[in-house]
């Protein structure tokens, strides 16, 4: 049903480059509407992101989980399925993190933190596999399992971090022992919550990109992703790739918070609300156009638009939720190019007029 | 209390629950009907509730105390129906991925309504509390047991929201112009041999989903929160996408499943008058809908079937 289009063939690079400027220029027309000076708002993003080593680690922990939940989603994308549970994923990954990281705190340090990064990531994939298993076994719509099971999952958190892990008095957990700090570079950067979630990260991306395009199993979600009924008659088998990839896609998501509570917090609160860490994955994927470089570059576009949004309201006094128009604008671009086309094609005859010339 | 006051009002506090579900679940039905998946719900409920806070806040200044809920709710209709032209002239005209397109509007929704909040009321992060709609009985047929205090003795937009159902029914499995739009989702191509304007028909599909999710968003400020802050839609989109695939795509259908959510949230407001639920931690109690939508939807409604063109642009050259 959500058949991803392989969107750029060609002008693979001035494509999504042009969509950005455009969608930073439809912000800016958005700011002069407001009566807001937009060359003051952007330099105020730009001086928040790298004005200072703090500021510029702090930007680098923002898009840690963006790349970890885009690369989820772009994963299920790929095999044909619509992961709006991200969110919940990450949550049960935070969760088995907290637990683990707090209840085992006996063990060594060398054994206590690989053990709740492994724990956060299954817990993530097994809770994303039951979406999957509904889907492959019972045909059931990944996008109703996943919307209801972020809610389960976020009560779920709740029920463990108040039940198990609080401080009498107050809505979080203990602190965790078991820390993913990278302690030298937080010095270096001025205590920036620097993590090794981000290597987790981009190894998570190079892992997406070689298990898709360099190994069989990989070959085969793709054919089930591009069509389902062609890869049955090929004789795949459809549902196990789709548990598979609903498997891996949980895995991702369950990495990220892992690294939020590990690496940034230190302890779990309590949730009013979902957290919204899976619905920026999608726009991070879409982005991305659901290629691992892809989202890895989003992540970091991102994460430098949000981070450096509240230095926009901080010094332009711009509200900082623009950057979600600027930030939607660039993924209509993208998605529709047609428009980048017709913007780009001026440009385009110039060039081929010079070269008859 | 007696059982049957009670049973009474769960069933007025899931209607009540309820109606921004049937509201956007219709919605959804026109635009995935015609062939256009729309993700935006949310994005579009929440163009609605703004712009019935605003519309309303404003109708009440200039002194229409008594139509201001209902400017705010036309104004509602117009804003959804502008904010889903986006998703229309980007899937339709320019085939854009119809996924990605209805998570553009969800994002411009978040930030242009926020945006204009802050901008409309000096930095405030919610808009100014207004009067919405009241309670409004009617006359006679309030009186019978059960029903009257149920159903008879609610919102102006419940009772829309119910009569639309059956409009909707109606126009989409009883008329000439539902048939189109059915056949524009099932097989374009066929539909343009037999003479039927695909993306014309796809454009009223979307922007009637606007409109109608825009009311469903309206529905939440003018009966429930009475303002517009970040969190007044928080996820309804979603479910009401999830009641649309549970209802089949069929408004009958759709409507079952947004009261079916209705129920399970105001069950929740209930479960607490039970002595022995004491016991039960609240996590529990909140996740009822939730963990029920999978157990039905495992058990009884299975393979969900959805318009067959569903999520693909139209090319007529590729007849």
């Amino acid at each position: 049903m959500f058949k991803f289009k392989k969107i750029f063939a060609t002008d693979s690079y001035i494509v999504p480059l042009v969509a950005i400027l455009l969608g930073l220029l439809v912000g800016a027309i958005v700011m002069l509407i407001g009566g807001y000076d937009p060359i003051a708002a952007y330099g105020a993003l730009f001086k928040r992101v790298f004005g200072s080593p703090y500021d510029f680690g702090e930007a680098i922990r923002e898009m840690t989980p963006l790349m970890l939940t885009g690369l989820s989603v772009a994963f299920a994308f790929r095999s044909g399925l619509f992961n709006i549970g991200a969110d919940g994923q990450v949550l049960i990954g935070m969760t088995a993190a907290s637990l683990i990281g707090i209840k085992w705190a006996g063990l060594p340090m060398f054994l206590l933190v690989p053990l709740a990064v492994i724990g956060a990531g299954l817990f993530g994939g097994l809770w994303a596999g039951i979406a999957g298993y509904l889907k492959a076994k019972r045909g059931i719509n990944e996008v109703i399992t996943t919307i209801m099971m972020n809610w389960v999952a976020l009560y779920l958190a709740n029920y463990i971090v108040r039940t198990f892990l609080l401080i009498p008095g107050q809505d979080r957990s203990e602190d965790i022992p078991a820390s993913l700090s990278i302690t030298f570079l937080v010095s270096f950067f001025d205590n920036a919550r620097i993590h090794w979630g981000t290597i987790i990260a981009l190894a998570a991306a190079l892992f997406f990109y070689i298990y898709l395009w360099k190994t069989k199993q990989g070959f085969e979600m793709r054919a089930v992703g591009l069509n389902p009924h062609a890869a049955e008659y090929a004789g795949m088998n459809v549902g196990r790739n789709v548990m598979k990839s609903m498997f891996i896609a949980g895995v991702f998501a369950g990495l990220a918070g892992a690294g939020e509570v590990l690496g940034v917090f230190h302890y779990q609160s309590v949730f009013a609300a979902s957290p919204g860490y899976g619905f920026d994955g999608i726009a991070v994927a879409l982005l991305g156009l659901t290629h691992p470089l892809g989202v890895i570059l989003a992540a970091i576009l991102y994460g430098m638009l949000t981070y450096g949004s509240a230095g926009m309201s901080f010094n332009a006094d711009v509200p900082p939720e623009l950057i979600r128009i600027v930030i939607g604008s660039i993924i209509f671009f993208i998605a529709a190019q047609g428009i980048v086309r017709w913007v780009l094609k001026p440009f385009y005859f110039k060039r081929k007029k010079e070269k008859v010339l | 209390m007696d059982v049957l006051t009670l049973l009474g009002q769960m069933l007025n506090t899931t209607l009540v629950f309820s109606t921004a579900l049937i509201f956007a679940a219709l919605g959804g039905i026109f635009s995935e009907r015609s062939g256009v998946v729309n993700i935006g719900l949310e994005g579009l409920m929440m163009f609605g509730a703004f712009a019935a806070a605003v519309g309303g806040y404003y109708a009440q200044d200039a002194g229409y105390t008594d139509l201001a809920p209902w400017i705010g709710l036309l104004c509602a209709m117009a804003v959804g129906m502008l904010g889903s032209l986006i998703h229309a002239v980007a899937s339709i005209t320019f085939k854009a991925d119809q996924t990605i397109s209805g998570t553009v509007i969800n994002f411009l929704a978040a930030g242009s309504t926020l945006y204009l909040v802050k901008l409309l009321f000096e930095g405030a992060g919610e808009t100014p509390l207004i009067d919405g709609f009241s309670v409004t009985p009617i006359p006679w047929l309030s009186q019978i047991p059960v029903l009257g205090t149920g159903i008879f003795s609610s919102y102006p937009t419940t009772y829309l929201a119910i009569i639309l159902v059956i409009v909707v029914y109606f126009l989409l499995f009883k008329t000439p112009f539902g048939l189109r739009l059915r056949s524009v989702g099932e097989h374009p191509s066929a539909a343009d041999t037999l003479g039927v304007n695909v993306n014309r028909m796809r454009y009223i599909g979307v922007l009637l989903s606007g409109m109608l999710a825009g009311m469903g968003g309206a529905t939440i400020t003018l009966t429930t929160t009475g303002t517009f802050a970040h969190n007044t839609i928080s996820g309804q989109g979603f479910i009401a996408i999830a009641a649309m695939i549970f209802g089949k795509w069929n408004p009958l259908g759709a409507f079952g499943a947004a009261v079916f959510f209705g129920f399970s949230q105001a069950i929740r407001n209930y479960v607490q008058m039970f002595g022995w639920s004491q016991n039960i931690p609240q996590e529990f109690i909140y996740m009822i809908p939730y963990v029920l939508t999978v157990i039905v939807l495992v058990s009884a409604v299975g393979r969900s079937s959805a318009p067959s063109a569903l999520g693909q642009s139209y090319d007529p050259s590729k007849r």
